[in-house]
């Protein structure tokens, strides 16, 4: 089984100055995870916890001031599902998907060994990689695509991406010229500032066309109807400028731009902030049906409603190390998830206990030696304070949630929660807020 | 959870007892040289209670909530703050009125001033009402610590400036800042729509302790409508109004319509 992205230790540093002394701010700490090829991973946590700086890191959008280390392989070609669904759309896109199948990614893929392995994938075109992909491709890759938690997320995990290109140790050069909007889309956070306000969005679809692929001059305009329909974007609508769109028809616009490459990872980052409840939906299901032609999807929000329609698997991000990285539909539902912090997390929402968790974030620039979590937990003890918990089998805590649910303590599943218990102050958590005095 | 009308605190709920805390009637309001935003809408919030107003997003609430602030004159309706009718807007208003309303913008980033320590964006109403003198950092301090306390903001956030905290953090200053001057009405407009599940979860609370404590009414608007029903007594839906079909420039606020549902 190979992962389409395999980030591995990936740290980010910011020096800063402040108050005329230089700072080194740990934004992103030993992140690992793997993006199974079809899969949606909702990278979830409160604001400020490193997970927008991991989006940027992945496509080397960060500042100078930035140091990034561990690596970041993509897989080299596009698994063949995806081309099919962007050729049926009658785009002549493959003339711009020659790309990165150059060097080295041919011999070392396990092409073909793991198709057989390939049931239950998602996706469709599983029966077919071989027939017109060529042994350059990485093909059988399905497998792991429904398998969610199973994914292994060891330090080997990343060995079926030898021929991978590492994100994270790639020039501006080959960043700007193969990865960029070629492999990695963008969804960004604020598409109405990420668009270019003086020209229209047909004419921004163009650009973007006539850069990533190769389609002839005349094709252009056919071209540019099929990118703007693919993400649902009205045809009467392209010669408006981006001011004049709503937002969620900006926030389609720039989903046009970010599908236009055919690029098989694509990476929201926020896509739903500032949208109202409606669009959010709605934006969450036409993401959720881009993965469903074969794109992979790595959103990164704070928006747990929205990561709960969409995401298989769910990292929860605290401080700038991931702490858990679960199935989705446990996280969400029974048994819930089994980091203090992300208890505490899906707790805040009005729709379960209403309940703030007491204190704030510790600052990136000052994270004490052990667990970041610890001065907020309920459930600390001394070895919390002192030891760095690693996240080990999904989750980086000393004292993990148990998975059995115990009579009276589960969390509430969000269905089975139509009405609210009467005073939100009153923190419906099962952990006492002993430590509550320590920080207020 | 909403504290009840009769709980009092505030000058002006004494004096005017049962009257309601806001009254909007029939308010039509919008921008010059564009159809109106607002098209006779009435709301009333009652003393001491908390009315949430939902709606998506465009669809005139915000231009009510600023008329409803004394912000922005509308073309056409009146509103009464505590029974007493408003005559003026903006700088217009007198002081009492303007005063006795808390608002929390949607965007901390473009409602602070980037140039004040958190501290001083808190104390700057209690300064520029003249409550306390200008100079007096240790008057202000004492009004500023406990409010900052009650909204998690500690030690040395507030000698920061906006660039240098998050947009959560930044948003509690600005619920503080609202909350300074003991106003009898708060108005949050999309206060949390930017931020996490915590933070939401700490800035309501704080909300709801200060509204037990004074008897303040609220006027909650956005478009979560999970939240907006946990955390508010009365819930009223923004009527829907009609877009003109031609498109052409609309106002800033203006964003998502009807007819791209």
């Amino acid at each position: 089984m190979s992962p389409l992205l395999s980030v591995r230790d990936l740290s980010v540093r910011f020096t800063v100055h402040r108050s005329r002394s230089r700072r080194r701010v740990a934004a992103v700490t030993g992140a690992s995870f793997d993006l199974a090829p079809g899969e949606c991973l909702a990278l979830v946590g409160e604001s400020g916890c490193g997970k927008s700086v991991l989006a940027s890191a992945l496509l080397g959008l960060l500042p100078a001031n930035a140091t990034t280390t561990g690596n970041a392989l993509l897989a080299p070609a596009p698994p063949a599902g995806d081309e099919r669904a962007l050729t049926a759309d009658g785009t002549a896109l493959e003339n711009g998907r020659g790309l990165p199948t150059g060097p080295g990614d041919g011999p070392n893929l396990p092409t073909g060994a793991d198709a057989g392995a390939g049931s239950g994938s998602s996706l469709p075109t599983d029966a077919d990689t071989g027939a017109g992909s060529g042994p350059g491709l990485l093909t059988g890759v399905g497998a792991g695509a429904g398998s969610g938690p199973g994914l292994p997320t060891g330090a080997d995990a990343g060995a079926g991406l030898e021929g991978g290109l590492d994100l994270l140790s790639a020039g501006e050069r080959v960043l700007a010229s193969r990865v960029r909007g070629r492999l990695v889309g963008l969804i960004p956070q604020s598409p109405a500032g990420h668009l270019t306000p003086v020209r229209t969005i047909r004419s921004q679809l163009a650009e973007t066309i006539r850069e990533l692929t190769g389609v002839s001059k005349a094709d252009l305009g056919g071209a540019v109807l099929a990118a703007a329909e693919r993400a649902a974007f009205p045809a009467d609508h392209l010669d408006l400028h981006p001011h004049e769109l709503s937002g969620g028809l900006a926030q389609r616009a720039a989903t046009a731009l970010a599908l236009v490459g055919g690029a098989p990872l694509l990476l929201a980052d926020e896509p739903t902030t500032g949208l109202d409840r409606d669009l959010v939906d709605r934006t969450v299901a036409e993401l959720r049906g881009h993965v469903g032609t074969g794109r992979t999807l790595l959103m990164i929000t704070h928006d747990l409603a929205a990561a709960e329609q969409i995401a298989d698997r769910v990292a929860v991000m605290y401080a700038g190390r991931i702490v858990e990285l679960t199935d989705a539909a446990s996280f969400f539902g029974s048994p819930g998830p089994r980091h203090p912090y992300a208890r505490r997390l899906l707790d805040a929402l009005p729709t379960r206990a209403f309940a703030p968790i007491p204190g704030m974030p510790p600052e990136l620039d000052a994270l004490p030696s052990g667990c970041a979590f610890a001065p907020r937990c309920a459930a600390a003890t001394p070895v919390c304070t002192t030891d760095l918990p690693l996240l080990e089998n999904g989750v980086a805590c000393h004292h993990p949630h148990t998975p059995i649910p115990h009579p009276g303590t589960d969390i509430p599943r969000l269905s089975d929660h139509p009405e609210f218990p009467a005073d939100p102050a009153e923190p419906a958590s099962e952990h006492p807020e002993k430590n509550d005095a320590l920080h207020s | 959870m909403p504290s009840t009308p009769e709980a009092s605190g505030s000058a002006v709920q004494r004096e005017k007892g049962p009257a309601p805390a806001l009254e909007l009637r029939s308010i039509t309001a919008g921008y010059p040289g564009r159809p109106p935003v607002v098209r006779d809408v009435s709301l009333t919030v009652p003393a001491g209670e908390s009315v949430a107003l939902l709606g998506p997003s465009g669809c005139g609430k915000s231009t009510l909530a600023r008329v409803a602030a004394l912000l922005h004159r509308p073309d056409a309706g009146s509103v009464s703050l505590h029974g007493a009718p408003v005559t003026g807007w903006r700088y217009r208003a007198p002081r009492a009125q303007r005063t006795s309303i808390g608002f929390v913008f949607q965007q901390p980033r473009t409602a602070a001033d980037p140039r004040l320590t958190l501290a001083d964006l808190i104390a700057e109403p209690l300064r520029a009402t003249r409550a306390v003198p200008r100079r007096d950092r240790a008057a202000a301090d004492e009004h500023v610590r406990p409010l900052a306390a009650s909204v998690g903001l500690t030690g040395d956030l507030l000698t920061r400036r906006p660039h240098e905290v998050s947009d959560g953090q930044l948003q509690r200053a600005c619920l503080a800042r609202a909350l300074v001057l003991r106003p009898s009405l708060l108005i949050c407009d999309e206060m949390t729509a930017m931020l996490d599940a915590s933070t939401t979860a700490t800035l309501v609370n704080a909300v709801e302790s200060y509204r037990a404590e004074t008897g303040a009414a609220l006027l909650a608007i956005g478009h979560d409508r999970p939240l907006l029903t946990r955390w508010c007594a009365r819930l009223v839906d923004y009527p829907a109004l009609p877009v003109p079909a031609s498109a052409g420039p609309r106002p800033p606020s203006l964003r998502e319509t009807a007819h791209h549902h």
